[in-house]
């Protein structure tokens, strides 16, 4: 059983390497936003040493990393699973003896680590090149920040199979889609990150899942976070991960029993 | 023993009711109505090992639904249902090891990758042993001739071709009951042949009990020996094809080749007082349609009287006929002919 979830892995990396444009056009979109998110920071930064409590040497470290994290857990699999769903090949899938979330999750994992091993990390290489950014020295600060990486992707994938989920309710999620899309990227901290929004959001904020995504595990790279913070930080991931189960279990529930004329 | 057992088996969905109009929209964003309708409206019928069953009806008729419920992806309103030995959709991925499901709409193979990349990964998803899917394959390639086939991906595909990976595909772990779902919908004349030829050696040499919806009645005559007919979530026709034949086929027609051009008109005087129908197909030819109580020889006396023929054939309604006419009639007295 799990050498088949294995293959669900590799197979998509070798689909991932076969359609080339996709991955040299992820170079370039990658590359430019991180150049225009380190002018833009320079510029706000002008003389000041630091802002919302990053020096501009965190801030460029953050902006290349959160980007670089980003590559990892995004997927589509939030379109994905809502397009099978729509079409009703989802029901073929259930046919077989797996899970089909598993699957999806897997497929997931192996554009993650396709992107991992061909973008992020030839792409921090150059990175760190060209812009003036601070590498942990402590190999566990790096372990850490692997293991924060990790649940970044299972938390941002749990978000995403329960937006693609919904298109077993609604008849177009499409909207939902992008509103999930935009809440990632703002409120995990990719575009701002949290120490910068107002006291009131910020509470709110620590409420929800997204800063598990980038803004924790990037502040732990960045050193921002130390000693028993970097282990709460750790925590709220693992905790969030376990709390997602629980919609994700019900709603999965909730579709095979209530809706599936989709596709006739 | 039983492959298929169903007891008032039925299934309802809600279904989204829209208003018309702008302020219907209105009204809907914010509260919807919502329809209950019944596809399946408790049907019972049971297969039994071997056998293979033809499951037609009109589209809407509630065919793919029963075919989900059985295959475990639905799960039912209410009613009982044991395929296997197992309730499908409790213990869905036990279950599925022992069936194999052919949806003739949608591929199960993946659409990026070389044939006999799914193929292995279908393997490692049922857990069948390297040995026995060596086995295996070979006799599927070689009966269904795919040998080039393997190294091309899916999409490069033609439809006939995918739709033999498909039946190799549902058969790799061997199942013991085959459900098909259109399985020659939109395939040429000769690839039907085939198909259907391999699914009467598969029934005949492993005993696989086959379940098929189908809209083409040729499948049912070459390879049925029973059809279950359902018509707006009810059974309404259960036995053997011959019976199903004889029951309904309601008459013959004869098909006139004339010397003369003919209308309508005159072909109907000559049958007056006869409960016959004339249809005019061009200029010399013309069918006639005789009710099944009626001689066929008195038609042709008077035909024969009243004008000059080159040629005369004489036709047998077939299964095509009488299933439309059902389907299109629909009346209650048929249907209730057709139950008792």
């Amino acid at each position: 059983m799990i050498s088949a979830y294995l293959d669900f892995i590799r197979i998509r990396f070798l689909m991932m390497l076969a359609y080339r444009v996709n991955y040299y056009s992820g170079i370039i979109i990658y590359a430019i936003n991180i150049g225009a998110y380190y002018f833009m920071w320079r510029a706000i930064y002008g003389d000041a040493e630091t802002l919302g409590g990053f020096t501009a040497m965190q801030m460029t470290t953050y902006v290349a990393v959160s980007w670089m994290a980003r590559a990892f857990y995004f997927n589509n699999l939030d379109r994905e699973i809502s397009n099978e769903i729509r079409d009703g090949s989802v029901a073929v899938q259930m046919t077989r003896p797996i899970s089909y979330l598993m699957v999806k999750a897997m497929q997931g994992f192996g554009e993650g680590l396709f992107r991992l091993l061909l973008f992020m990390a030839p792409g921090m290489v150059v990175v760190k090149l060209i812009f003036p950014i601070e590498l942990p020295a402590d190999p566990a600060r790096w372990l850490v920040f692997f293991a924060m990486l990790w649940f970044s992707f299972v938390i941002n994938t749990q978000l995403n199979i329960m937006t693609g989920l919904f298109a077993f309710f609604v008849e177009n999620n499409q909207g939902l889609m992008n509103l999930k899309r935009i809440a990632i990227d703002l409120l995990s901290g990719v575009i701002l990150p949290m120490s910068f929004f107002p006291e009131w959001a910020r509470a709110i904020l620590n409420w929800l899942p997204f800063q598990a995504i980038t803004y924790l595990p990037s502040s732990v790279f960045t050193g921002r976070l130390n000693g028993a913070d970097v282990g709460n930080a750790l925590l709220v991931q693992i905790v969030w991960f376990a709390a997602l189960l629980v919609p994700i279990a019900w709603m999965w529930r909730a579709a095979r029993r209530r809706l599936f004329v989709q596709g006739g | 023993m039983l492959a298929i057992d169903v007891d008032r088996l039925r299934k309802q969905f809600k279904v989204q009711k829209n208003r018309e109009g702008l302020k219907g929209a209105l009204l809907d964003l914010f509260k919807r109505e919502h329809a209950e309708v019944a596809a399946v409206k408790d049907i019972s019928f049971q297969i039994s090992q071997g056998e293979i069953c033809g499951y037609i009806g009109e589209n809407g008729a509630g065919k793919s639904t029963t075919i989900k419920m059985l295959t475990g992806i639905l799960v039912p309103t209410s009613g009982r249902l044991l395929v296997n030995g197992y309730v499908p959709y409790k213990e869905r991925e036990r279950f599925v090891h022992g069936i194999g499901v052919v949806f003739g709409q949608r591929s199960q193979l993946w659409w990026d990758i070389g044939v006999i990349e799914s193929f292995r990964l279908l393997r490692k998803v049922y857990r069948v042993g390297e040995a026995d899917f060596k086995r295996r394959l070979d006799e599927l390639v070689e009966t269904l001739q795919l040998q080039e086939l393997l190294n091309r991906p899916v999409r490069k595909l033609s439809l006939g071709q995918r739709m033999r990976c498909e039946l190799v595909a549902a058969l790799l772990h061997q199942p013991s009951i085959l459900f098909l779902d259109e399985p020659t919908i939109g395939l040429d004349i000769v690839v039907k042949t085939e198909i259907r030829e391999f699914l009467k050696r598969l029934n005949r040499e492993h005993g696989t009990t086959i379940l098929l919806t189908t809209h083409d009645l040729q499948d049912i005559e070459a390879l049925c020996s029973r059809v279950i007919m359902l018509d707006d979530g009810r059974i309404i026709y259960d036995g053997g094809l011959g019976e199903l034949k004889e029951r309904w086929s309601k008459g013959r027609e004869v098909q006139f080749q004339f010397t003369a051009p003919v209308g309508l008109d005159a072909a109907n005087a000559w049958t007056r007082g006869m409960n016959v129908r004339w249809t005019r197909e061009n200029e010399l030819t013309a069918r006639v349609w005789i009710p099944r109580e009626m001689n066929v020889s008195d038609v042709l006396s008077r035909v024969v009287g009243a004008a000059e023929i080159s040629d005369i054939k004489i036709f047998e309604t077939n299964t095509d006929e009488i299933v439309r006419e059902i389907y299109k009639t629909g009346s209650p007295e048929a249907k209730e002919a057709l139950r008792d």
